[in-house]
């Protein structure tokens, strides 16, 4: 195929420890570090491997932010996609907007594959990439952990609750990554360098012509019931004579 | 009015657990009206078994040999061909669920309420975020369909005893053909479903090898408990991809949650923060698995879980 689409979504770095404001306003953001959503980070990996294998020509990464966002493309950029584009908006973009741009992106690239994190650690939201097949029409495979192409078809393996479940989709598609697809490289300093060069469109969103959608409104936030600390046993003795005075044995 | 259409998970002969716990999420809602849709290729015995969950005022059937196997692409445009004149149309946060239902809300043009973990009224919810590091709460429009999935583990099952009556639908919508289900590979066990069991032993790196991981599951058999793992003993190849619990995998919670050689990263600690007891055991006295757990052992587990699991036999009488 020519090209694949990847979403790239900058998000709070994976270990950083989150905290609500006291105000209950929102998350702590500020002088957090942030990075490649890492479901993301899968799904450009495993474009670059599909590339490298003559299976692609172009690997483009897309995101959807601030001006701010053109550090994570850069990222994607020196991880080995040949250019990236920015929807640029300083709103924060709910997941059915998210998909409609997509999908407007998708009208002017023509991607022959959609790579998508199967959900952003910030939002968990889990829903753009399956919004995204459902706006397009086309087939999805969410919570790959197996993606095997075979012309205008492809095989994906997907990780689901009972084990491993395999199907085949036509293509164009949309396929969103779960954590054990690949292990992303890492970045080196030469290809940081070089990707400066690589091509980044900034699209202001207002350009592109997205119907308005209704998000959710988000009207307090609050941290999460704390655990009570336990107790620390000496020996199993000890251990079942706890349980046991819990009624757990 | 408040009328709830709930998508039932089913392998095609039983119904999944996570779809009474859906029907008491939604009986949570004031003055709903509760629909439970059964797709399937042969629906008759599921649906039956649907009906008799208290509070479902009606079950749907809908046959078509297209819903043999739960592909989303495939039963959304029939969800959405029905969806006609409800308010709120819910499935399990499973993966069952998160595969679908986004699917079904694009179509329905909404947003999608994900995870809901309390009800706080018809168009308010609170959902976790940041792995379960912050609650949010989230209002979603009125006038527009509500389409959410529902984190299982914050719900109790529904009681049996209902009687609702079922309905066969006849559903018009375009069955796409770009999607072909192939094989499902399950290691089918017979301890207790993960998602559902009263008693979990969880698994991680610390044990190993995949021989090694015999020990949990000697231990898990003589609690009649399930078996899960962290993401590393998953990663390293040790368990199957299905006994990840953990924000990305398993959210569950059991009664009792045995954790053996797993330090409790956050993404873990996400999956079990509502379980009723936490056991850890661990040879790192430091391991943040201890901030969360409500008995600790610090040691060797090589030691420690055999001398556990004949304690346990003795206790229960089943040496």
């Amino acid at each position: 195929m020519e090209k694949i689409l990847v979403g790239l979504k900058r998000v709070v770095d994976y270990n950083v420890r989150v905290r609500v404001r006291s105000d209950g306003s929102g998350v702590e953001t500020d002088g957090v570090k942030m990075s490649i959503n890492p479901f993301d980070e899968i799904a450009l990996e495993e474009a670059l491997r599909i590339k490298e294998r003559g299976e692609a020509g172009e690997v483009i990464v897309i995101s959807i932010g601030s001006s701010d966002v053109r550090q994570q493309l850069r990222t994607g950029l020196a991880m080995g996609a040949d250019r990236a584009i920015l929807v640029e908006t300083d709103a924060q973009t709910d997941p059915l907007t998210s998909a409609r741009i997509l999908l407007e992106i998708i009208k002017r690239e023509d991607p022959g594959l959609v790579l998508l994190g199967k959900q952003a650690i910030d939002n968990d939201n889990n829903q753009t990439g399956q919004m995204l097949a459902a706006l397009w029409g086309r087939p999805q495979a969410t919570f790959a952990s197996e993606l095997a192409l075979d012309g205008d078809q492809a095989t994906v393996t997907r990780e689901v609750d009972i084990g491993l479940e395999s199907i085949e989709i036509d293509l164009p598609a949309v396929v969103t990554t779960d954590l054990r697809l690949n292990e992303p490289r890492y970045v080196k300093l030469p290809d940081i360098m070089k990707a400066k060069k690589k091509p980044l469109d900034q699209i202001p969103l207002a350009d592109l012509d997205i119907e308005a959608s209704a998000a959710l409104n988000e009207t307090a936030f609050a941290p999460p019931e704390e655990r009570q600390k336990g107790i620390i046993v000496d020996d199993v003795a000890g251990l079942v004579a706890a349980l046991q005075d819990k009624g757990l044995l | 009015m408040t009328r709830i259409l709930l998508i039932a998970e089913h392998d095609g002969t039983s119904v999944n657990p996570s779809t009474a716990k859906c029907v008491t999420c939604a009986s949570e809602i004031p003055d709903a009206e509760i629909h439970v849709a059964v797709l399937a290729k042969d629906g008759a015995s599921l649906a039956s078994e649907v009906a008799g969950l208290t509070s479902v005022d009606k079950v749907i059937q809908v046959d078509n040999p297209a819903n043999s196997y739960p592909v989303a692409a495939i039963l959304a445009p029939q969800i959405v061909a029905i969806a006609d004149g409800y308010s709120h149309i819910f499935g399990p946060s499973t993966t069952f669920g998160k595969d679908l239902m986004p699917r079904v809300a694009a179509l329905l043009g909404v947003n999608q309420v994900s995870d809901i973990m309390s009800v706080l009224g018809s168009h308010s919810f609170r959902r976790p975020i940041y792995a379960g590091n912050a609650i949010v709460t989230v209002e979603a429009p009125a006038g527009l369909p509500v389409v959410a999935t529902v984190r299982i583990a914050s719900y109790a099952s529904a009681a049996g005893g209902g009687s609702a009556s079922i309905e066969a639908a006849s559903v018009d919508a375009d069955i796409p053909g770009h999607t072909r289900f192939i094989e499902l590979r399950s290691g089918k066990s017979d301890r207790p479903d993960l998602q559902t069991a009263a008693k979990v032993v969880s698994g991680g790196r610390a044990l190993g090898s995949a021989e090694n991981f015999d020990l949990i599951y000697k231990l898990a058999d003589a609690l009649g408990a399930g078996v899960g793992a962290s993401r590393a003993a998953v990663d390293a190849g040790y368990v199957p991809n299905e006994m990840q619990v953990g924000q990305t995998g398993k959210i569950i919670a059991p009664e009792l949650y045995i954790a053996i050689g797993i330090s409790g990263a956050i993404q873990h600690l996400t999956g079990i923060k509502d379980a009723g007891t936490i056991v850890a055991i661990n040879k790192d006295g430091e391991a943040p698995i201890f901030e969360i757990a409500d008995i600790g052992l610090v040691g060797d587990l090589f030691k420690i879980v055999p001398e556990l699991e004949a304690a346990v036999g003795a206790a229960s009488g089943r040496e």
